[in-house]
């Protein structure tokens, strides 16, 4: 649990972090959403006490953060940036080491860590291990990046715009292993962006940021629903608002009883890609299967018109 | 079949063509100090060595004029270079009457200038060649073993500047052992100091454009006048510190000599950490601190390894700048190889000069190859990744 406590950071005249209070949930993501200069990085800078603040606390299960050496905190937190910030004069293994190696650990335990993450991450330690990070590609590069960050099994994990470098396709394929390495390890982590659809889709709950303020902090659903003032509702984008909420969905939710004709999509698919398979078919209802292949009802574009909209 | 002209091949043909024809390759002249009287290539050699010379760089100048394979080319420059090293020698002892111990045979203008030519058109190659960097150093080896054989084996004891070393010998050695000295010790000293100064001027923003305001203004007085300038302080010094004197420090000699190649070495070496240092990758040092290097840590794991090769050139600078700049110390009585180069000029005997000049271009030459390689070697890892 991180109880962040009316936090505020002045630089001089400027308040770039204005009294901000979240509370962030175990094993969760919270991602920090909002424009260039609204602080979401200062205030994420100050959990690792990379920013000191000017006033309030930061309490990481219970303790303050200042109750330790501020670098033996950061060895405790995972910190992943954008670009990476790998070492160019480090091997990749050295790499994902990194942490590790300051915490002492003996040799055969980083080597086992260092294998069983390149190995979750698709690299293979042999091929991968004794390269040097110039001769990745970016989205290896990336993964590289968050394994060191996870290198030490940290409980929370500080992501700065970790996929901002990455070309659409490959952020997709990082966004989904994030998720799938978060359940794993069950780590925390407070990721911030400046992209609402990577917010929609990756966080538990989202905290919109402007000028320093947190101006709403809710479950994704809410915030598309219940914007709480223009800002929000300009960020989360009229066009898109009801594609987003749909996403949030599976299409097992909303599946119907009845059969219907065409090629049947899988109950675990969004309902946006539903929605969208739906409209390029050119049908009003297609078939629904479950992972097993065997056909559980219907989905319509009906149905999903009306889970278009808040409730 | 049609023929292609190379570019720098052009250059090198022009002065192959005029060193080989209208300029002198040897100068023979009675005794050290009287005039020379100018000697062709075919003047200078047996009859058959003559032609054969000529005909060797002729082949050569055309080899280099043309779009000529590597290989080839590689091939015509080493062989002319070993002809005109070996047949310069043997002009040598041609030209000189039989007896005759005042006579002095040097190379003239011709031969300089088709050495000049031919180790252009070798450089050339080797640089296309895109050699390794140990291979650099080795052909660099291979060279320095090949011009040692030619030394030992006295094939060129008859030309003027190895007569001025044998009357020498002594003091030669002795004097190449300070000028090294001189020009080791002070870039030690510079890196000592400039190391910690530039890491200080890197973390300390306000003093940076001080300190390398200071060292610009050093490096602009010129030497003579920073050995003036610098007597009367270190002759404080030898008067008033106990134990100075015996040191060896004194307003004239080694000591300022030293001082002051060792301010112009500061110069480079902190500049050079200063600008290796802000080129570490932003992201890379944000990473290190964020998780959890302290302050030391993340200067000896990532921001010192990342600028080695950056202060590395800087080192270079000032390697091959002292080697140059050591040659002066002997005006103050500092020695070095210097003390060849000004004798010479004090007696009009440009052999002398030449004594003192070769070994100096000679080490400077080595210097760069070798710590070019050096730097070339601890890059190659760390390459900048793309942004």
């Amino acid at each position: 649990m991180i109880e962040i406590e009316g936090i505020t950071k002045r630089y001089d005249e400027t308040t770039v972090v204005d009294n901000v209070s979240l509370v962030i949930e175990p094993r969760t993501i919270a991602v920090i959403v909002g424009t260039s200069g609204s602080g979401k990085t200062t205030l994420l800078r100050m959990i690792n006490r990379l920013v000191e603040p000017t006033s309030g606390v930061i309490k990481l299960d219970g303790a303050d953060n200042r109750s330790v050496p501020d670098y033996q905190l950061r060895r405790s937190i995972g910190y992943a940036i954008q670009g990476h910030g790998l070492f160019p004069h480090r091997t990749v293994a050295q790499n994902i080491a990194t942490v590790p190696l300051l915490l002492g650990w003996d040799k055969d335990r980083i080597k086992a860590r260092v294998d069983e993450l390149m190995t979750l991450y698709q690299l293979d330690p042999q091929a991968y291990g004794p390269r040097y990070p110039h001769e990745l590609s970016g989205g290896q590069q990336q993964r590289v990046g968050v394994a060191r960050a996870l290198a030490a099994e940290p409980n929370v994990l500080l992501m700065d715009e970790p996929f901002g470098a990455l070309d659409p396709i490959i952020r997709t394929k990082a966004q989904e292993d994030l998720l799938a390495i978060q359940k794993r390890f069950g780590t925390t982590i407070i990721l911030v962006t400046h992209d609402m659809e990577e917010a929609v889709h990756m966080g538990d709950k989202i905290a919109v940021m402007d000028a320093g303020k947190v101006l709403q902090y809710a479950k994704p659903a809410e915030i598309l629903a219940r914007p709480a003032n223009g800002f929000v509702e300009t960020l989360v984008g009229s066009s898109e608002r009801p594609f987003r909420l749909l996403s949030l969905g599976r299409v097992r939710d909303a599946v119907e009883p009845g059969g219907a004709e065409g090629e049947a999509i899988p109950g675990d698919a969004s309902q946006r890609d539903a929605l969208a398979e739906l409209l390029w078919a050119g049908r009003p209802a297609l078939p629904v299967k479950d992972g097993d292949g065997k056909l559980i009802g219907r989905i319509t574009v009906e149905g999903l018109v009306k889970r278009a909209r808040p409730a | 079949m049609t023929f292609r002209f190379d570019k720098l091949g052009i250059v090198i043909a022009v002065v192959v063509a005029y060193a080989a024809f209208a300029a002198p390759f040897a100068t023979f002249r009675a005794n050290r100090i009287v005039p020379g009287q100018a000697r062709s290539i075919l003047e200078s050699l047996p009859s058959a060595l003559g032609a054969l010379l000529l005909a060797i760089v002729i082949v050569g100048g055309i080899i280099a004029l043309l779009k000529t394979p590597l290989v080839l080319r590689l091939a015509a420059s080493v062989i002319a270079l070993a002809a005109l090293a070996i047949l310069i020698g043997t002009a040598g002892g041609f030209l000189t009457p039989a007896g005759n111990t005042f006579a002095r045979v040097s190379p003239a203008s011709g031969f300089w200038l088709l050495i000049f030519a031919f180790t252009l058109l070798l450089a050339d190659v080797l640089t296309r060649l895109n050699l390794s960097p140990s291979a650099r150093v080795g052909a660099l080896v291979v060279a320095a073993l090949a011009v040692g054989a030619l030394l030992v084996s006295g094939s060129w004891d008859s030309l003027s500047i190895l007569k001025e070393y044998a009357s020498r010998a002594d003091s030669f050695w002795a004097e190449g052992s300070k000028h090294v000295t001189l020009a080791l010790g002070s870039l030690a000293a510079a890196v000592v100091v400039g190391l910690p100064l530039g890491i200080l001027c890197h973390r300390v923003e306000p003093l940076r454009a001080g300190v390398l305001n200071v060292l610009n203004i050093i490096q602009t007085i010129p030497s003579i006048a920073l050995f003036g300038l610098l007597i009367a302080p270190l002759g404080w010094v030898a008067a008033h510190v106990p134990g100075a004197a015996g040191f060896g420090i004194r307003g004239i000699g080694t000591a300022p000599a030293f001082v002051a190649l060792f301010l112009y070495s500061l110069l480079p070496v902190v500049a050079n950490t200063v600008v290796g240092l802000a080129g570490v990758p932003r992201a890379a040092n944000d990473a290190a601190r964020g998780m959890g290097m302290t302050d030391r840590q993340r200067l000896f794991d990532v921001e010192f390894p990342l600028a080695f090769p950056v202060i590395l050139t800087g080192i270079r600078i000032v390697l091959v700048q002292n080697i140059g700049l050591a040659t002066i110390a002997a005006l103050i009585g500092g020695g070095g190889f210097g003390v060849f180069v000004f004798q010479g000029v004090g007696q009009t005997a440009m052999d002398l000069v030449l004594l003192g000049a070769v070994p100096t271009v000679a080490l400077a030459f080595a210097a760069a190859i070798i710590l070019d390689a050096v730097i070339e070697m601890t890059s190659t890892k760390r390459r900048a990744q793309p942004a």
